[in-house]
């Protein structure tokens, strides 16, 4: 039987506040435990929640990005349960009416362009964390993390594998950080993601029971989940079974995802409005205002790319898969004065490996937009070979300067001097009478020697068409 | 001179006819040989309080002083105040000390009051008669065999006893104008939002409120203009201007509308607490003021909705004391939830273990719609009632407890009955409306009755005047239990 993979994402994205969601305390992370835990968020008898104008702004930001509604009332609700590392015994979260519903987020895959829709994306505040390695026999509880915003981001079923899944993943963390609400940092937890998976007969329309992944840092993870969660759910039903609904954890060690609690067990969170929060009220003009801050978008930033510069889809995909790399790659442009296709080859082949040899972002490339725009100008007027490029790239990456200082110093400018070039062949030809005998005696392959010998000669720097066109000629 | 009011007392200090140290020794004294048979305090720290005088004494010598400056005041145990035991009367916290301050005690602070002790509650805030604390029950000061009222039965006793000239409470269904009836005092719950609940231990936090317990209505307002602004720390604090509750206090009652809800005045009203309210409306009524009947329809659902909204409150705000970062711990447990377990069973009594089940089981799945979320839509018709009938009166009369003081021990093994002690108050609470008791004579058995005055929203102002005026004609709240001179 043929399977559908049916998968929806619920993704925490913590917001880049200096201050928590309720308290003044630092959102900073890798203090010393419970030195940025204040009175408010250790629950202290008698302390109340303020509400952070920041945060707030930042799901408006990210309503705003995503074409959803932004509710003019919204309402923070009490999630109740009892664990260590929640010092109110309940999370301020919202329930009934979030901050921010619908919306989408269109992804590329494999050049194709798809739209997932958000169910919603609502204000919440993290938990703190429970340490149990380092504490014999106890547990330690570390309270920093405990108030830090986060806008918990739900995506609907709309994807089909576990590639649109990362796409869709890595699509809304570029988004993320595009509009500056989340620093995007997976290793520090600021965006994490949970992936409610089903299978169903492919053609049904009816929902499969779904399960739910957790324990998702990473995208390779993410992928790597979702296809195991499928397997196992395949051949569950496919051996008689049933899928139960359940949470379940991913465990990057086995590679395996594992039951942590079913549908039965899970906790009856008691929600209700929180008595110590006014209802949120966001009036129209607090969201123009924010409007009026908003950048171009990677969305329509990617149409451009491929209305204005006749870019393909995946190509302008990965160009704004950063606004560090959109920024880059338009600046280039800029100073090189046109040539769009050019810049982007350069900017999505050795520059972009370059970064990821280096781990870095566009803004922190060790050669500035300037110097690719130097370099390329130089490929377009001919000064120098695609070849030779690459090699005045790697040295301008190694900081010796400007493209055309580089090729200066070494000597790497193109040779089209029609004359140097014929003293060359005509060294080539003398030093090489066998190969012009051969070539004489119908031997085509003799020619390509031949111009291999003459580029050999010039140290790669010919211009390889002249090259030809002179040792054509002078073997008559 | 433990008889007089906060103004008397403080013309005193002005004048510098006494000291902030003389009257603070003067006060421990009565405390150090009252309350061993009245119980009304939890914590009394006399080197705080003296020091506390003595700064007094040097700021009234600068005439850098307010009207509550060398003030011996004290506080209901459940706002925070850095340095003393906060305990809610309650095992859970019988040994917590507060790194911090409520906005209440700062303001209290601020203005110069010498704090000298936290008074005994009912366990956080749950109870009308005060014998639900971890440390044992407040006795009346008219009669020690009976209760003061609750839940801030601690404060009402201290101030009957004239242990401190005022004190505050709180009021979250009638747990400062009921005891305040039940001792003879003079009490007042400002409108919801009008006192900072920042470090104010929570019960349920969309009903309880600050407020005060003294000897006049005149003194009330004083209480208040400390008490009472805007504080960004509480979400739910109104950001309006200061007022001085004190402005109108002289203000003639001629052409006041006073409202009479019929559903007050009704059986379920004692004969000898509804005669003590009857004469008191009559005396308004002699200095001009004009009664209207209104009705508050849905005055008999009060209760079981406060019944439901309040624990539901309380369940998840007392989730916090789960032994985990301060309070107590139970000694010996297996693993995370038997601690839990353990822990709460041993540091909560039985009555705040009944609305924690009550409340748990009122927001639960399946649950919530028929109880909740029914009982918020009763509490909007409930405030309708009132917006209604202040539509044809200015100030509404009426008992503030059903009873005069009953015997210790006489409800505790009925919870309904001593729910139905804050018939008249709660509706108050669900509303969000201000309310008062002030006393207005003697039942059975000799014991104090007060008449609540409730207010419309922030009129507090109007409350007070209407209140002093009665107090100017009549000296009830003058009077004072016998065997305390």
């Amino acid at each position: 039987m043929q399977w559908e993979v049916v998968i929806g994402l619920e993704t925490h994205a913590q917001l880049s506040t200096a201050s928590k969601i309720f308290s003044g305390s630092s959102t900073a992370f890798g203090a010393a435990p419970n030195t940025q835990a204040s009175a408010v968020d250790i629950a202290l008898p008698g302390v109340l929640p303020v509400l952070n104008r920041g945060a707030v702004e930042r799901a408006i930001r990210f309503g705003l990005a995503v074409g959803a509604t932004i509710a003019a009332r919204s309402v923070f609700a009490r999630k109740n349960y009892f664990y260590p590392d929640l010092p109110k015994g309940y999370q301020i979260s919202q329930y009934e009416l979030p901050v921010v519903s619908g919306g989408d987020v269109l992804i590329v895959v494999d050049g194709v362009e798809k739209r997932v829709r958000l169910t919603r994306a609502h204000l919440e505040e993290d938990a703190g964390k429970s340490l149990h390695e380092d504490f014999h026999g106890m547990s330690g509880i570390d309270l920093n993390r405990a108030g830090t915003p986060l806008l918990e981001i739900v995506s609907e079923p709309d994807m089909r594998s576990a590639g649109e899944a990362v796409a869709y993943a890595k699509t809304l963390h570029s988004l993320v950080r595009w509009i500056g609400i989340c620093d995007g940092n997976m290793q520090e937890g600021s965006f994490r993601c949970d992936a409610n998976v089903s299978v169903r007969p492919a053609g049904s329309e009816v929902l499969g029971t779904r399960c739910e992944i957790k324990n998702l840092n990473s995208f390779r993870f993410l992928e790597k989940a979702i296809e195991y969660e499928v397997r196992r759910q395949v051949a569950l039903i496919e051996d008689g079974g049933k899928v139960r609904q359940e949470t379940r954890l991913w465990d990057p060690q086995k590679g395996e995802t594992r039951s942590m609690r079913s549908k039965e067990d899970a906790h009856d969170y008691r929600y209700f409005p929180d008595p110590d929060l006014l209802p949120l009220e966001i009036a129209p003009g607090w969201i123009a205002s924010v409007k009026a801050t908003m950048p171009e978008l990677p969305g329509a930033m990617r149409s451009r790319f491929v209305a204005d510069h006749g870019l393909g889809a995946t190509d302008a995909a990965t160009l704004t898969s950063s606004k560090a790399l959109a920024a880059y790659f338009e600046e280039v442009v800029r100073l090189v004065g046109g040539e769009p296709r050019a810049c982007a080859n350069w900017v999505l082949g050795e520059l972009l490996a370059l970064l990821n040899r280096l781990e870095v972002e566009a803004d922190a490339s060790p050669v500035a937009p300037g110097a690719l725009a130097g370099l390329v100008k130089r490929v377009l007027d001919g000064t120098v070979s695609g070849k030779t490029a690459k090699e005045v790239f790697e040295a301008m990456a190694a900081g010796e300067g400007e493209a055309d200082a580089i090729i200066d110093k070494r000597g790497l400018r193109q040779i089209s001097d029609a004359g140097a070039i014929e003293a060359l062949v005509d060294q080539v030809l003398a030093a090489n009478a066998k190969l012009v005998d051969d070539y004489r005696a119908g031997k085509e392959k003799a020619f390509n020697a031949l111009v291999g010998q003459v580029m050999k000669a010039s140290r790669g720097l010919v211009n390889p068409a002249q090259a030809n066109a002179i040792l054509k000629k002078k073997l008559g | 001179m433990f008889d007089l009011t906060i103004s008397a007392l403080a013309s005193l200090l002005r004048d510098r006819k006494a000291s902030s140290e003389e009257l603070t020794r003067l006060f421990l004294g009565r405390i150090a040989r009252l309350d061993p048979g009245l119980n009304a305090f939890i914590t009394v720290d006399e080197e705080k309080a003296l020091a506390g005088a003595r700064a007094a004494d040097a700021r009234l010598a600068k005439g850098e002083a307010t009207p509550l400056t060398g003030i011996p005041i004290a506080h209901k145990d459940l706002f925070c105040a850095k340095g003393w035991k906060t305990t809610c009367g309650s095992r859970m916290l019988a040994d917590f000390v507060s790194p911090y301050d409520a906005h209440v005690v700062e303001q209290f602070d601020r203005a110069g009051a010498v704090l000298v002790g936290k008074t005994n509650m009912d366990e956080f805030a749950m109870g009308s008669s005060n014998e639900s604390s971890h440390f044992g029950p407040v006795r009346n000061p008219w009669d020690r065999a009976r209760v003061p009222g609750g839940s801030s039965g601690g404060s009402a006793a201290a101030v009957a006893a004239r242990l401190v000239p005022a004190a505050t409470g709180t009021d979250t269904g009638g747990s400062i104008r009921q005891p305040a009836s039940l001792t003879g005092t003079s009490g007042i719950r400002p409108t919801y939002g009008a006192v900072s609940r920042y470090g104010m231990v929570a019960f349920a936090s969309s009903l309880d409120q600050g407020g005060a317990f003294g000897k006049s209505a005149e003194d009330l307002a004083l209480m208040l203009n400390v008490m009472a602004g805007f504080d960004e720390r509480d979400s739910t604090s109104i950001e309006r201007p200061k007022e001085d509750y004190a402005r109108v206090l002289a203000r003639p009652l001629a052409g006041l509308r006073v409202g009479l809800p019929k559903e007050y005045f009704t059986a379920d009203l004692a004969p000898d607490v509804a005669a003590c309210v009857t004469a008191a409306i009559a005396e308004l009524k002699a200095q001009g003021a004009t009664t209207v009947e209104v009705s508050l329809p849905n005055q008999a659902l009060a209760v079981p909705v406060y019944y439901v909204i309040a624990p539901a409150e309380a369940s998840s705000n007392l989730s916090r004391f789960d032994g985990v970062r301060y309070g107590h711990r139970a000694a010996d447990y297996a693993d995370l939830n038997d601690m839990y377990r353990k822990t709460r069973a041993q540091g909560f009594g039985a009555e705040v273990q009944r609305r924690i089940l009550v409340g748990t089981y009122v927001l639960s799945h399946g649950y919530y719609d028929a109880y909740y979320l029914q009982a918020q839509k009763v509490r909007r018709l409930i405030a309708r009632d009132f917006t209604q009938a202040f539509k044809a009166c200015d100030v509404i009369a009426g008992p503030a407890a059903p009873t005069v003081a009953f015997p210790i021990g006489e409800k505790t093994s009925d919870p309904v009955q001593m729910y139905l002690e804050d018939l008249y108050t709660i509706s108050v609470n669900l509303a969000g409306l201000p309310g008062l008791s002030v006393p207005c004579g003697f039942g059975d058995h000799g014991l104090p009755v007060g008449l609540q005055l409730i207010g419309d929203y922030f009129d507090e102002a109007r409350m007070l005047n209407v209140a002093h005026q009665y107090q100017l004609a009549t000296d009830w709240h003058r009077r004072s239990p016998p065997g305390i001179g």
